[in-house]
């Protein structure tokens, strides 16, 4: 239990708002030491898609046929529509509806 | 990828700051519930409502908030403790690479405003900031005023998750669990450039697929990002 121990609480909080807040500026802190050319650059141009491509890729894998269709519906419905507040309500409809079926 | 020179007045103005909190208005209910879930997980875990809140409010980051408490130790040794901070730095290194591609859009600040703003980088934010700037957008207040909103729902709605405690039901029965990978293929439609240009998020797709089938873990999102990444930059074109 957590409140039987108020200072070892505040001391790991402390550490890891600390680590927190460091990985939120170091990357910030580090490009801007560097010069941009076309070879960092076009890493930074992939940057956004691979970390997106990788955060969606496990999920498909670990959630089943259930995340393959929710996941699925939102890409049709993004394609066809272009809005990410319906594409997204989709995907969370068709989760829901997979989940009541059983999947 | 030189940002245009800073003029002091249309940066930082309210009108952006405004802009940038509506434009992630459709991750709140996935946010909330997100909040909600892991007020219910403090809430079972024995934390007073105090240290509920201040958690949220102090690290701001619910993947580390879940994973630690779900970790969290019976006794609090020096190990443990030590332990507990290599778990928070693992799941939050992706900000490093976040943080990263903010540069453009905050190169030109200074300092005094620029790291504050950073306290507030989370995901839905950062999303709608890359689409700000790739339509044009240049005001770094759109990126906090996304921060601060998130940051206000993500600390109040813990609240009536930690109320209600165990009685959130799965969240499965209504997507919530699918909610942000949803957003992240949405996303991923405003980021394809079609076939030859978006190697690093092929790659990156199936190196991370890869890799969370043989390893399980965390490491598939470091990996898979380095390695779409390294895509991205043999792809000259």
């Amino acid at each position: 239990m957590i409140e039987k121990d108020a200072l070892g609480f505040f001391v790991t909080l402390g550490l890891m708002m600390v680590v927190v807040y460091v990985t939120r500026i170091a990357g910030y802190w580090l490009i801007g030491r560097l010069v941009i050319g076309p070879r960092l650059r076009r890493m930074l141009n992939a940057l956004p898609g691979a970390i997106i491509a990788a955060t969606v890729a496990p999920a498909l894998v670990q959630g089943g046929l259930r995340a393959v269709l929710a996941l699925g519906a939102t890409l049709v419905v993004m394609i066809v529509v272009r809005k990410d507040f319906f594409a997204v309500a989709a995907g969370a409809a068709v989760a829901a509806a997979a989940f009541a079926w059983g999947l | 990828m030189t940002p245009p020179p800073a003029s002091p007045t249309d940066r930082w103005t309210l009108a952006a700051f405004r802009l940038g909190a509506i434009d992630v208005l459709p991750f709140v209910p996935g946010l909330a519930g997100f909040a909600m879930a892991y007020g219910t997980v403090a809430a079972r875990k024995g934390m007073t409502l105090f240290e509920t809140l201040l958690m949220s409010g102090t690290i701001f980051a619910g993947v580390v908030q879940m994973v630690v408490l779900d970790s969290w130790p019976e006794v609090l040794t020096a190990g443990a403790i030590a332990g507990i901070v290599a778990l928070t730095a693992l799941v939050n290194a992706r900000y490093i690479m976040i943080g990263a591609t903010l540069r453009p859009l905050l190169g030109g600040q200074q300092p005094a405003k620029a790291y504050p703003t950073l306290f507030f980088l989370v995901e839905p934010p950062w999303l709608m900031s890359l689409r700000y700037y790739s339509n044009g957008g240049r005001d770094p207040a759109y990126l906090l005023g996304g921060g601060v909103a998130m940051y206000v729902v993500w600390v109040t709605t813990a609240i009536p998750g930690y109320l209600a405690g165990a009685a959130v039901g799965n969240p499965k029965q209504f997507g919530i669990d699918l909610l942000v990978p949803a957003f992240f293929v949405a996303m991923m439609v405003s980021l394809w450039r079609g076939p030859r240009r978006s190697w690093g998020l092929i790659v990156g797709a199936v190196v991370a697929a890869l890799t969370e089938y043989v390893f399980g873990g965390l490491w598939y999102l470091i990996v898979g990002a380095v390695a779409g990444c390294i895509a991205g930059v043999l792809n000259d074109d």
